[in-house]
């Protein structure tokens, strides 16, 4: 990988502390002109393609495979089948902890999923390998899919989301509800959904004897790095993994899936570099997705309006062989001051590659829900949506009854709502038109998702030019890692950006954790920022300790790093520079690291989430049963802001993904042969850019010295939640029809309108 | 991929001989071909390219009044034609409401009209297709078919035409100008594509080795230009086929309409020509009760071919409100988001 050259744009002179501007991307330069390496920019000289064969049934046995025909297409060099690789060494069946996930790696002929790799053609060429895999032309056994949400017996998974209980409650759920005065019952559904990231799953494979080095996009360097070790055999310390740039992962990239192990056997197969890329259809499958979800709300309220009960259950599916259930109905553990909470959940198992984490996985599916009901609820007590969200405001974490880190969810709603306008709006659905007769419908919903912290380590040095060094194997998956790190990073170590080499992106650098779980920033930040004071204390030694230094005796409490200096605290008119300490003490660079982990005490005492309030306007046409967004608002409250601008962009994101989920997104399934019918990008719809309306982003400030020490909650994944169900909550003030399966259809309005 | 030739004739002559032997197709811009191709939907042995042959790119004015329209001008550069534009507002609105702008800019017009339907069955090579496989069997009878046809379809495929631009042009009595190996010939756009009947393999009037060589508006077409729209539901504003759409177009004469277009787009396996509803619409008053009453007969023999009743109302609906907004008058500008109900209010700048 040639050296990374991020750019020094003026706007990355310093005003004060890093932390808190709105530096734009710093690999931005490197992106727009095409010149950031992605992992299948890179060709290793003598590479080969390799081109993955999937199963069209998706239950069943591979009966045959034409091998000679596809090897007699010239070009192709080898087919791997399951007769016919390398071996593992161990069973890819075994899950040697509960971040691995079972994979396919032509270990078996049983097909137990559509899209399932059942052969890798590898040839000089990527227009070979490709019509080698046509060739292969499979016959199968074919066995009836199990397809949908009532494909057989359901049952109660062990843990649903990552080891949260199936069943949860708190309070009398169904003595609240008899006590109420009023009621709902409603059932919704969501479809199965698929990251689709704009970059898909690439692997480019080098093996030199037992070394390898792996060009991969991943959120989880470390994950992906042991499982390779332990599938292939070899010490952490010969695999070398680059990932600086990822486009999109969503969650599809966190865990080493099946289709980049094949790429590394392949490799070792023909003895010779080996590019293998998914194509578009093959992401509907082996790589993960969001599972299907029938969700069923029931509400109670009394006379005032206030909660009484509230029973959330879902319904998902998961793969025939393995274990992951999306935890939506857990959505209604944190948000509403209900006296009796119960969330439960049940699947069945269905034919389909393993749902897995996607943005926001179980808040957003449930939340979309949740915020429907609420509203319903609103409006069967006859209250507007917010006063009855007011009304029903959790002081404390309502399951636990834990005081919460920081909870600015008021302000969200008073600056959310100041900023649309909502006291405008009609308590009735359907009161609304614009000029040209559209139906306006306004609606909001509650976003929140948890502020989570995991574990990380972090290098840092300062070098005897006076320039510093920080050095994390973090990931920037096109959220701004490489911009909002390197702020924390210039910070911790009392440099301006542009004086601090950030090291990121590559399995050699200190664990970084997973980037996931909208937690990368502060759990790498706080690393960084560890190991940034650190370093200071020990270049402070070094000075403090020494007579001739201007700063001896301050101790290290004494002295404060700033602009490559460090200065006594009680007389800012003596310091000196990084450089001349070092200088004078004749070494290099002095090094320190630190770790960044959650705080289990104040977790145990603590409910951490970040909250936010979502606004929304839809028109309606009366006739046509068109939708579209015109407007939305959405008040973040997520602790301290590192990069506004990049925040403003993940959450923008999130937004969009939101009215996505309620109006485009589809994974429509065969019923009979299990086959995904729209696994492309022109008939999967998400939003174009006209359908995404002027979206108007506040973020809320939020002191919070509990979560980590930056007091950083994170804004991955947040956008998503409330989002969606302000605007299905919207469709329904526009036209009083309210639509219980997502996404919205024409058909479901048409004849109700 | 499956090894083809690839033939580049320097004369229409050529062209079509080349394209007359078995297993060969004209290649125009490939934004639907090679899809085909690449998802071995299409497996041609060879690709006769039209893209360089002189003279089919021409949008002419003919002296009897009449436009042709060369079949490799491409959708943007005729939508962009201002007098073009000026002179057929719903073809117009029709090419820019469809795919993106990179599409667009690389399709023909050729191409377009003979663009294959988007029935997912027809794309997945391991689905059961009649028109893909002539005789294997039609997967979307039972399958996914919310968007599938309520006109003109059989037991034997369900499928519908996606092009927009055809939908104005047939209402218009396009004619399409073909050169095949017994010379030159035209026929009426209206029988350019064959409902599916027991052979939804045959797709169109063409023989092997036909080539359309450009599409005619004739003189009358002119005539309507002051009230034609084209109107198209679909599920996102952009980057979207037609849930259903249609084409009005009126010619108003002292407050009576004089003679009536009407063309539905998303509804069959052709661009539908509603001339049922086109009759009813003679010598009445441009009025609300007036079009309800056409949209009653254009979807006359209607018929859900599946999940699909809701494009019987939808079609009607979209019907009168096509119509209603060609009597209200061609706007001065396309919108910016052309043929979209939300065209008056959003404020996207570009679809
Ligand atoms: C994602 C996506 C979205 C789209 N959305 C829309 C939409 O909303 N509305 C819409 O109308 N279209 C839409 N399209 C389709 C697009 O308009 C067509 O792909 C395009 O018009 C085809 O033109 P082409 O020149 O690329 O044809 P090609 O792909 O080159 O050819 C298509 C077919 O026509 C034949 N052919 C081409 N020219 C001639 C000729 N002169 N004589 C005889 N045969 C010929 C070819 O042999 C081939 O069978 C979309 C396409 C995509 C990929
Ligand atoms: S509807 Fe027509 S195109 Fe679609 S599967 Fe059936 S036969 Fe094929």
């Amino acid at each position: 990988m040639p050296e990374l050259n991020l750019t020094s744009a003026p706007a990355h002179l310093r005003h004060g502390s890093n932390i808190g501007q709105p530096l734009t991307r710093r690999d931005g330069v490197l992106k727009v002109t095409g010149r950031a390496t992605y992992a299948a920019d890179n060709h290793p000289p003598g590479m080969l393609f390799a081109v993955i064969a999937v199963s069209s049934i998706a239950r069943g046995r591979v009966t045959s495979l034409d091998v000679a025909a596809a090897k007699r297409h010239p070009g192709v060099v080898d087919v791997m089948t399951p007769d016919h690789k390398p071996q593992l060494a161990i069973d890819p069946e075994i899950k040697t902890n509960p971040f691995v996930f079972r994979m396919d790696a032509l270990h078996s002929k049983e097909v137990r999923y559509a899209n399932q790799p059942i052969a890798v053609v590898i040839a000089e060429t990527l227009e070979a390998a490709t019509e080698g895999a046509a060739l292969l032309a499979p016959r199968y056994e074919t066995l009836p899919p199990l397809v949908g949400l009532d494909a057989g017996e359901s049952f109660v998974p062990p843990v649903v989301g990552v080891g949260n209980p199936a069943e949860s409650h708190h309070g009398d759920v169904e003595a609240g509800l008899a006590s109420a005065e009023k009621r709902i019952d409603a059932t919704y559904e969501t479809p199965p959904q698929y990251h689709n990231a704009m970059e898909p799953h690439a692997i480019v494979v080098q093996w030199d004897g037992d070394r390898l080095s792996v060009d991969m996009p991943t959120q989880g360097l470390m994950l992906s790095l042991a499982r390779i070790a332990e599938l292939f055999g070899i010490a952490h310390d010969k695999i070398h993994i680059r990932s600086p740039f990822l486009g999109g992962g969503f969650g599809s990239k966190g865990l080493m899936g099946g289709p980049p192990v094949l790429g590394i056997m392949a490799a070792k197969l023909v003895g010779r570099p080996i590019k293998l890329v998914l194509r578009r259809e093959q992401m509907y499958g082996p790589v993960g997705h969001r599972a299907p979800t029938r969700q069923r709300l029931r509400i109670g309220a009394d006379a005032e309006g206030r909660l009484t009960a509230l029973d959330h259950h879902a319904r998902t599916v998961s793969s025939t062989f393995d274990d992951f259930y999306e935890p939506a109905a857990d959505a209604s553990h944190t948000l509403y001051a209900a006296p009796a909470i119960r969330t439960s959940h049940d699947a069945v198992r269905v034919n389909t590659g393993t749902p897995l984490f996607m943005r926001a996985p179980g808040e957003a599916t449930g939340s979309i829900t949740l915020e429907s009901a609420i509203d319903e609820m609103a409006w069967a007590c006859g209250m507007d949506p917010l006063a009855f969200r007011l009304k029903n405001y959790a002081e404390v974490e309502p399951m636990t009854g834990r005081p919460f880190s920081s909870k600015a969810l008021r302000a969200c709603y008073e600056q959310g709502a100041a900023r649309f306008g909502w006291a405008k709006r009609s308590l009735r659905p359907r009161q609304m038109r614009d000029d040209a007769g559209l139906l306006v419908g306004w609606g909001m919903g509650t976003a929140t998702f948890p502020a989570l912290m995991f574990q990380a380590e972090a290098r840092a040095a300062i070098r005897r030019d006076g320039s510093g060094v920080m050095e994390i194997g973090a990931h920037d998956m096109g959220q701004g890692a490489w911009t909002a790190l390197a702020q924390i990073a210039a910070d911790g170590l009392g440099l301006d950006v542009d004086r601090v080499e950030f090291k990121a992106g590559t399995s050699d650098l200190p664990d970084a954790g997973i980037a996931g779980g909208s937690a990368h920033t502060a759990t790498a930040g706080a690393a960084i920022h560890s190991a940034g004071a650190a370093v200071i204390a020990r270049l402070a030694d070094l000075a403090t300790n020494d007579e001739r230094s201007p700063l001896f005796g301050a101790g290290n409490a004494g002295v404060i790093a700033r602009d490559g200096r460090l200065i006594r605290r009680d007389d800012e008119s003596r310091g000196e520079s990084y450089s001349e300490i070092l200088a004078r003490a004749g070494v290099a660079e002095v090094e320190a690291r630190g770790t960044g982990a959650p705080n289990p005490a104040a977790m145990e005492e603590y409910a951490m989430h970040a909250h936010g309030a979502v606004f929304a306007e839809v028109k309606v046409d009366p006739d046509l049963g068109q939708v579209r967004v015109t407007r939305m608002v959405g008040a973040f409250a997520a602790g301290r802001i590192v990069n506004p601008r990049m925040v403003q962009s993940q959450l923008f994101g999130g937004m969009i993904w939101g009215m996505s989920f309620a109006l485009h997104e589809e994974a429509i399934t065969d019923r009979r042969s299990g086959r995904i019918m729209n696994a492309n990008l022109g008939e999967y719809h998400i939003p174009v850019n006209a359908d995404v309306p002027p979206l108007d982003v506040i973020t809320v400030e939020e002191h919070d010295p509990h979560v980590n020490a930056l007091g950083i909650k994170g804004v991955g994944e947040i956008g998503i939640t409330g989002s969606a169900g302000a605007v299905a909550n919207a469709v329904w003030h526009a036209t009083g029809v309210r639509v219980r399966r997502f996404p919205i259809q024409i058909e479901e309005l048409l004849t109700q309108l | 991929m499956k090894p083809f030739d690839y033939v580049r004739p320097a004369t229409v002559a050529e062209a079509v001989a080349a394209a007359a032997l078995p297993g060969a197709v004209f290649l125009a811009a490939g934004t639907n071909l090679l899809d085909l191709m690449k998802g071995g939907v299409s497996r041609p042995d060879r690709l006769v390219d039209v893209t360089h042959l002189d003279g089919l790119d021409q949008i002419e004015r003919l002296p009897d009044g009449s436009v042709r329209i060369g079949a490799l001008v491409s959708n943007a550069d005729l939508a962009h034609d201002a007098d073009f534009a000026r002179s057929y507002p719903a073809v117009a609105e029709a090419l820019l409401s469809g795919a993106s702008a990179q599409l667009r800019n690389a399709a023909t017009v050729g191409g377009n009209l003979l663009q294959r339907t988007r029935c997912a069955y027809f794309y997945d090579t391991a689905s059961r297709c009649n028109k893909r496989e002539a005789g294997s069997g039609c997967d979307a009878r039972d399958g996914e078919n919310r968007s599938h046809a309520v006109l003109g379809w059989s037991e034997n495929c369900i499928a519908t035409h996606p092009s927009d631009f055809g939908v104005p042009l047939i209402a218009l009595d396009a004619v399409v100008e073909i050169e095949g190996r017994g010379g030159r010939r035209e026929i009426a756009l209206d029988e350019l594509h064959r409902l599916p009947g027991d052979a939804p393999e045959r797709e169109s009037a063409l023989e092997p080795g036909d080539l359309i060589v450009a599409v005619r508006l004739p003189p009358a077409a002119r005539a309507f230009a002051s009230h034609a729209r084209y109107l198209k539901v679909r599920e996102r504003t952009s980057y979207a086929f037609a849930i259903v759409s249609a084409a009005a177009a009126l010619r108003i004469e002292n407050g009576k309409i004089a003679e009536a277009r009407l063309a539905l787009g998303g509804v069959a396996a052709k661009p539908w020509r509603a001339r049922a509803a086109e009759d009813v619409l003679r010598n009445v008053a441009p009025t609300a009760d007036a079009f309800q009453e056409a949209a009653w007969r254009a979807l006359e023999g209607a018929k859900p071919s599946g999940d699909n009743a809701f494009k019987i109302e939808l079609a009607r609906r979209i019907v009168v409100r096509a119509l209603l907004l060609a009597a209200a008058g061609t706007p001065a500008r396309i919108p910016a988001l052309p043929a979209s109900p939300f065209a008056a209010t959003s404020g996207a700048i570009h679809a």
